[in-house]
């Protein structure tokens, strides 16, 4: 079986590639630039005015099961990702029970082997996610867990936080945080500044997130352990990381397409869908996440896909759930928000969502390199893109982004070599 | 002359010729209340439906006066002893009770923007008695009318709100409709009661009560929620008293024909002395009184008919 990518413009960070070409896929594996068809069977996609990239990777999603298969399942997260151009994804460990023990690290990796895309997963930090006794670690690491989290249920102590770093710096794991004092966020719905004021709505300081961003970068200068700071939010956050990596602290961090594409005028409408953790802050902030993506310090895009049913989202906004759904839209967003502007190339951008979480989770993806697995994404860069939640592969409906009128997306993903998604021809 | 909206659920967004109908109107509605037989039939017919998911004796029982005046037929929904206790959601409590055939909705809810949610759900009127900390519309402009019934104006009026700026809806309704008419609007209490960015709105912002204070046309004092004690916003309530209370020496500092407003209920003795509570500067009592007026002309903007009500 063999799989021609077809005269597209082929940009692989991982090797420092961007020149037009065709790329060619035999049985599953990368088999080079340039080469021709071989005979037998296979097929040819016309990948004219297309971008051939490596298949991008999500690292923070949420899909949801076990537990609330009623927001997501792990098939639909994975046929959302498929459908925005995504091969892996990291599934949070927030579900219910908890991906706090190799018995769900194991049934979460064995519903993802059936589903349209690969799904990884990393475990919780705490058991439970209750931040109050380390789960078990090396159970889950050698049961396929790729990583350590806090993420939805911040680890408060900085006492336990620092076993858990010591603990994972045996395995080499990163460990992602979610960075959010809970004493400054008490029913907390929204950035705190002139628009809570004006809607009353309970306001959440940036202090809450940039006081754990520093305090978890302390930690991991004390532990030595690696450690990944999850959807940066503010600018005091980009400083504080910009700062820690000049130190050459070991600290790395994702963004996501929402904190470069919306402020918290969002929430003026009292819509719920603007609702999510941390909280969209101001155009100030947007613009150094937009810096800190441009200069390095950002190092990955990912998109903290967090569906909700209907039910979760059509009440008070103070009752509603926190999150978007975001598989669908973050190559629009990423192209239209960055790439268009300039502030990141083409390539810059596919770095941060292929080579990028690649590196950080240790993963063999993430790269078009001859002889690597086949999970490749295209992208029409030039697309005209109208958002509409009505379309999504994701149960989740909860997006800001309805109407938005975008550029560019996934037209194909191939996920080892098969096509899961796409319209191509 | 009726209100070209659906919906009352804040003073932001309403122009000062809408305030100014409502007011109009409020004074020509107010004649009703004192007479012999306070009963007009411009509203028969209508339904109109108090849902209240927050504990309230004045704002519901002064729009219940208001509606049943104008002969509307009412129904109080509340917290206890109904489906929402049950969990059934606000969207869905709402669709049940306009299906029954309610044509406004009077809310009084605990989450900001409720009454906007209310008013996306339903094709009926709603109207925003409280919400939150956002808004409390029917209050800022009963308070309005008080002011503009005893200074004839508001232009250059010195109005000074007083207290708990932080949790109050009263004081966000004040500051949009009292400074869209003109009005210089201080706000003076504890800075851990005021507001991120409060100095971002049309007001002046004072932490020195008596600097506050100083030539003040209005003192507008809020209630103190001695709830808010347990999230330590100030060390006691002897201190706030001592700090941010209302007595008799302080309104020296004020105009000599100062008005003193409270929305109610009052606690005594803590951010108002009782000697000024009930002494010759109060109108809290007009206040009152004018929240029936007001109401009842709202009541009339969004469902009645082209007639002058005075005839009626």
């Amino acid at each position: 079986m063999w799989l021609l990518l077809r005269n597209g413009r082929i940009i692989d960070p991982s090797q420092g590639i961007d020149q037009t070409g065709d790329l060619l896929i035999v049985d599953g594996k990368i088999a080079g630039t340039g080469k021709p068809a071989p005979s037998g069977e296979g097929e040819t996609l016309d990948c004219t005015g297309k971008v051939i990239a490596p298949g991008l990777i999500d690292m923070h999603v949420h899909l949801r099961e076990p537990g609330f298969e009623h927001k997501e399942t792990i098939a639909s997260g994975a046929r959302a990702a498929a459908a925005g151009g995504f091969t892996s994804i990291l599934a949070m460990p927030n579900t219910n029970p908890a991906v706090d023990n190799r018995a769900v690290v194991e049934y979460v990796l064995n519903e993802g082997r059936s589903a349209d895309v690969k799904v990884l997963t990393a475990g919780a930090a705490t058991k439970a996610n209750e931040g109050a006794e380390m789960a078990e670690i090396g159970d889950m690491i050698d049961a396929g867990a790729v990583a350590i989290s806090d993420d939805a249920f911040p680890v408060q102590s900085a006492d336990l936080l620092r076993r858990v770093m010591e603990y994972c710096r045996m395995f080499d794991v990163p460990v992602l945080t979610h960075c959010e004092d809970k004493t400054l966020t008490l029913d907390s719905v929204m950035n705190e500044g002139l628009n809570s004021t004006i809607l009353g709505l309970r306001p959440w300081p940036r202090q809450a997130e940039e006081i754990m961003v520093l305090r978890n970068i302390a930690l991991a200068e004390l532990t030595g352990c690696r450690l990944h700071i999850q959807h940066v939010s503010t600018a005091g956050s980009v400083e504080a990381i910009r700062s820690a990596k000049s130190k050459g602290i070991a600290v790395t961090c994702e963004t996501c397409p929402q904190y470069f594409s919306l402020t918290d005028d969002a929430l003026c409408s009292y819509d719920t869908n603007a609702k999510m953790n941390p909280p969209l802050r101001l155009e100030s902030d947007v613009e150094a996440i937009k810096a800190g993506l441009a200069d390095g310090t950002i190092d990955v895009i990912a998109t903290d896909h967090a569906p909700h049913s209907l039910e979760d989202k059509q009440v008070e906004l103070a009752y509603a759930a926190f999150g978007i759904v975001g598989l669908e839209t973050a190559v629009s967003l990423v192209i239209t928000n960055l790439v268009k502007p300039g502030i990141l190339s083409l390539a810059d951008a596919i770095a941060k969502m292929t080579v990028a979480p690649a590196g950080i989770l240790g993963l063999q993806a993430g790269t078009l390199a001859e002889g690597a697995v086949a999970d490749v994404t295209v992208i029409d860069p030039e697309a005209a893109v109208t958002v509409r939640a009505s379309e999504f592969k994701s149960m989740g409906r909860n997006t800001p982004f309805e109407g938005f009128e975008l550029t560019g997306r996934a037209v194909a993903t191939v996920v080892g070599g098969k096509v899961a998604s796409g319209s191509l021809k | 002359m009726q209100l070209q909206r659906k919906d009352i659920l804040g003073l932001q967004n309403m122009t000062t010729e809408e305030m100014a109908l409502i007011l109009e109107t409020a004074q020509s509605h107010k004649e009703i209340l004192s007479r012999p037989v306070k009963k007009v039939p411009i509203l028969r017919g209508k339904s109109i439906c108090t849902l209240f998911y927050e504990n309230s004796t004045r704002t519901r029982t002064s729009f219940e006066l208001a509606a049943k005046i104008m002969s509307a037929d009412t129904t109080s929904i509340s917290v206890a002893g109904s489906a929402i206790n049950k969990g059934e959601s606000f969207k869905d409590t709402l669709l049940t009770l306009e299906a029954m055939g309610v044509d406004l909705f009077v809310i009084r809810h605990g989450a900001s923007g409720s009454p906007h949610f209310a008013g996306q759900i339903v094709k009926s009127h709603v109207i925003n008695a409280g919400d939150g900390l956002h808004e409390h519309p029917t209050q800022g402009l009963l308070d309005m009318l008080t002011i503009r019934e005893n200074k004839g104006k508001f232009e250059g009026l010195k109005v000074v709100i007083v207290g708990d700026i932080l949790h109050s809806r009263v004081a966000r309704s004040n500051i949009w409709g009292l400074s869209k008419m003109g009005a210089e609007v201080r706000v003076c209490g504890p800075s851990t009661l005021l507001p991120a960015k409060i100095e971002e709105l049309p007001v002046r912002v004072y932490s020195s009560l008596d600097q506050a204070l100083d030539g003040a046309d209005v003192v507008n004092v809020l209630r103190i929620q001695l709830e808010r004690m347990d999230r330590g916003f100030f060390p006691s309530i002897r201190e706030y008293s001592r700090l941010f209370g209302i007595n008799k020496d302080r309104l020296r500092k004020c105009k000599p024909d100062v008005l003193v407003m409270h929305p109610g209920p009052m606690n005594r003795g803590i951010e108002i002395a009782p000697d000024v509570a009930d002494g010759e500067y109060s109108v809290i009592t007009d206040q009152v009184t004018n929240g029936v007026a007001v109401r009842m002309a709202i009541l009339y903007l969004l469902l009645g008919g082209g007639a002058n009500v005075a005839a009626a």
